[in-house]
């Protein structure tokens, strides 16, 4: 049997795959005895959002409140939460439930657990589906709740919660985070411009490989990158071949992998964040004679999303947003689609966000 | 630079276009130097690599050329510098008989990644010679690139080693999949480089399935080799079933073929192994990846120092190819059984006793 759902919330929701984003008025559950309520203050506008708004990759369900960068202000805890209190500075990402047994979530990897139930557009425990961050109000059991550092700034904070573990887990499992390695970043939007910042904290040289030559001085001057390729510059991409000993992919376009294969070490690799929706032609030449990789990683487990924005927090690392009121949500989504951000939009749900009379 | 010109004879079976048609061919090998063993050849092993380079499917063919790199043989001589080997001594000769020798790869032991690296065959060396491989009565090989033939390995069954059993006992290694007894290994493709993986995995103590687009070799793949489980990826049912069941995947086919139901057949952290070298690109379905954090990577041979080490492992669990004798005039027909996957599952020609002077 459905949950009856009490507690009112109002939102920002697609009621078809036009994608259109308008008022919408709903319902969540309760506050558990394991979950955190807390007031949405910031949520950042991911790329994921404008795919399942448009239903692009046929799994989503309308109406769909979309948002998993989600940070706020606790209101209220149950009974059986330990971890945080009314007034702590919270975040959710892209998860707010799993398993819990099987070898994924015992190894603190929710995000792989076949089971796991995303923030926005999932059936929950209780029959109920998810509504994501674009809302005044979020609720979250205690295990998925992501507490953020003091020093940081909410706003810039929020996109830490899906860009930011999105790439910092690959730099850590695959050993990309020691100091002096050279890494490759491709593609200078959301992730890539945060997996430049968490590349340089770890200590690594950076290199920003890019399509367009136009994100060179933001990339060296402001970001910090150590160099700048383009991709479609062949003496570029000369100078830099066999130089990095790995290469975090964020673009999710149709792209040749040969010359970022050309560019890694004897045994680099290339991690694929971006996901592309065709097959992409690979030759395995690179992979047979020269022993590259390419892999794919997701997100990342709640205990590594800890980590990571605690380490945000030391280094003090925050995305480049753009502030946007509620009303210029739909504005914001045509001009993510065209990359016309930099970096990435962060609605101001608290100030702007106002429930239509 | 002088090229030491030879009069040390030889003779062997060449192609000479790439009709692929092999024939007798009489050329020289270089006098046997002070680090060099020369190896009066008793078997070697027909590998598809052979079969590919005879006719120049990888457009890289030099001709005349005799193929063969998994030669077995007895060391007739020795040079002045050579402590490892002594006139008498069984060796092998694999792949590769050059490297720089001074390179991170070189000096990690791993020769096979030198980007000077020599080819046994189809190659040339710093001093100009062009190489010519083991179907044929000698060869002469520095001494870093012969390797020693353990006891109780038989020479004519072993041969393949040199190169189908290095080519999976090297990624197995590497990409940990001999780290823990139990875990799950599928080998696609039954094949020369397959049945090995097969036998080598089980030793290892794996759990392997062979994963195969007909049914044809089951019953041997499960009674005579020993496997677990067996595959068919036509039979969309069981294909479903086995779905997220394996760690590991070592992909020996070489045509062309879709890597998306290899990649489903994976655990979250797999690893899919590619061995074999299509001639045009693969399609890599980037989902599968991104969402099970899975790996596609891929190998060649191995160094000499882990050639050697997976020798001796396969004299201990008396692991030793499936083969077809064959009479050197017999070669090509074999080649043209080879190209139809019809040996089970490898030619090995007895060369001592089928290579005569015409």
């Amino acid at each position: 049997m459905g949950k009856v759902l009490e507690k009112e919330a109002f939102g920002l929701a697609a009621k078809d795959n036009s994608g259109v984003l308008s008022p919408f008025r709903f319902a969540r559950r309760e506050t558990g005895e394991k979950d955190v309520r807390f007031k949405v203050l910031f949520c950042g506008i991911c790329h994921t959002d404008l795919h399942m708004i448009r239903n692009d990759w046929g799994m989503s369900t309308y109406p769909l409140v979309p948002g998993h960068e989600i940070v706020g202000l606790v209101t209220e805890v149950g009974g059986k939460v330990t971890k945080f209190k009314t007034g702590d500075k919270v975040g959710v990402g892209c998860m707010v439930g799993s398993c819990g047994s099987c070898d994924s979530c015992t190894e603190g990897l929710e995000n792989y657990c076949p089971k796991m139930i995303q923030t926005y557009g999932f059936k929950y425990y209780d029959d109920t589906i998810t509504y994501g961050g674009y809302s005044d109000n979020m609720v979250c059991d205690e295990a998925f709740i992501i507490r953020i550092p003091d020093n940081l700034p909410l706003d810039a904070a929020a996109p830490l919660l899906c860009a930011g573990i999105t790439v910092y887990s690959p730099l850590k499992y695959h050993g990309l985070d020691k100091p002096g390695m050279h890494i490759g970043v491709v593609g200078l939007g959301g992730l890539g411009h945060v997996a430049v910042k968490f590349a340089k904290a770890m200590g690594t040289k950076v290199t920003v490989i890019s399509t367009s030559d136009s994100k060179r001085g933001e990339a060296i001057n402001r970001l910090g990158a150590d160099a700048f390729v383009v991709s479609r510059d062949p003496q570029q991409i000369k100078g830099a071949m066999g130089t990095m000993d790995g290469i975090i992919n964020t673009v999710s376009a149709t792209h040749s992998l040969l010359p970022l294969l050309g560019m890694l070490k004897h045994k680099g690799k290339l991690v694929m964040v971006g996901a592309p929706e065709k097959p992409l032609e690979l030759s395995v030449m690179p992979l047979i004679f020269e022993r590259k990789m390419v892999m794919g990683s997701m997100i990342g487990g709640i205990k590594e999303t800890q980590e990571m924005v605690d380490m945000a927090g030391k280094h003090n690392i925050t995305a480049d947003i753009e502030l946007i009121s509620a009303d210029y949500v739909n504005t914001a989504m045509e001009r993510l689609e065209k990359a016309d951000v930099r970096y990435r939009f962060v609605i101001d749900v608290a100030n702007t966000l106002k429930p239509t009379p | 630079m002088a090229i030491s010109l030879d009069r040390n004879k030889a003779f062997g079976w060449a192609a000479n276009d790439k009709s692929g048609i092999l024939s007798p061919f009489h050329f020289s090998r270089r006098e046997n130097g002070d680090n060099d063993v020369t190896v009066k050849i008793l078997f070697c092993g027909v590998c598809h690599s052979d079969l590919h380079t005879i006719k120049n499917d990888w457009g890289f063919s030099h001709y005349p050329i005799i193929p063969g790199h998994e030669i077995v043989g007895i060391a007739t001589k020795v040079g002045k510098n050579v402590t490892k080997f002594k006139e008498g001594d069984r060796v092998g000769v694999g792949v590769i008989i050059g490297s720089c020798q001074s390179c991170e790869s070189c000096n990690q032991d791993l020769e096979n990644y030198c980007p000077q690296l020599v080819y046994t065959y189809n190659s040339r060396s710093i001093d100009g010679t062009r190489n010519q491989g083991g179907y044929s009565d000698k060869i002469v090989v520095d001494q870093r690139f012969v390797l020693s033939f353990p006891d109780g390995l038989p020479s004519d069954s072993g041969a393949p080693l040199l190169c189908a059993g290095i080519t999976v006992y090297s990624p197995m290694k590497y990409y940990g999949m001999t780290e823990e007894k139990g875990k799950h290994l599928g080998v696609s493709g039954l094949g020369g480089l397959g049945h090995l993986a097969v036998k080598i995995g089980k030793a290892f103590g794996l759990k392997v399935t062979v994963i195969s687009r007909s049914s044809e070799k089951e019953r041997e793949a499960i009674d005579r080799l020993a496997a677990d489980s067996f595959l068919v990826t036509t039979d969309s049912q069981k294909m479903k079933d086995a779905i997220g069941t394996m760690d590991f995947v070592l992909d020996t086919v070489s045509p062309e073929h879709s890597l998306l139901p290899l990649l489903s057949l994976l655990k979250v952290n797999g690893k899919l192994v590619t061995l074999g070298l299509p001639e045009k690109p693969l399609e890599l379905p980037i989902f599968p990846l991104v969402l099970g954090r899975k790996m596609l990577g891929g190998s060649q041979i191995g160094g000499m120092k882990e050639t050697q080490e997976m020798l001796d492992f396969c004299a201990k669990h008396n692991i030793v190819a499936d083969i077809e004798l064959i009479k050197m005039s017999d070669i090509n027909s074999a080649m043209a059984r080879l190209a139809r996957s019809d040996v089970r599952y490898r030619f090995v020609i007895d060369v001592a006793n089928s290579i005569s002077l015409l």
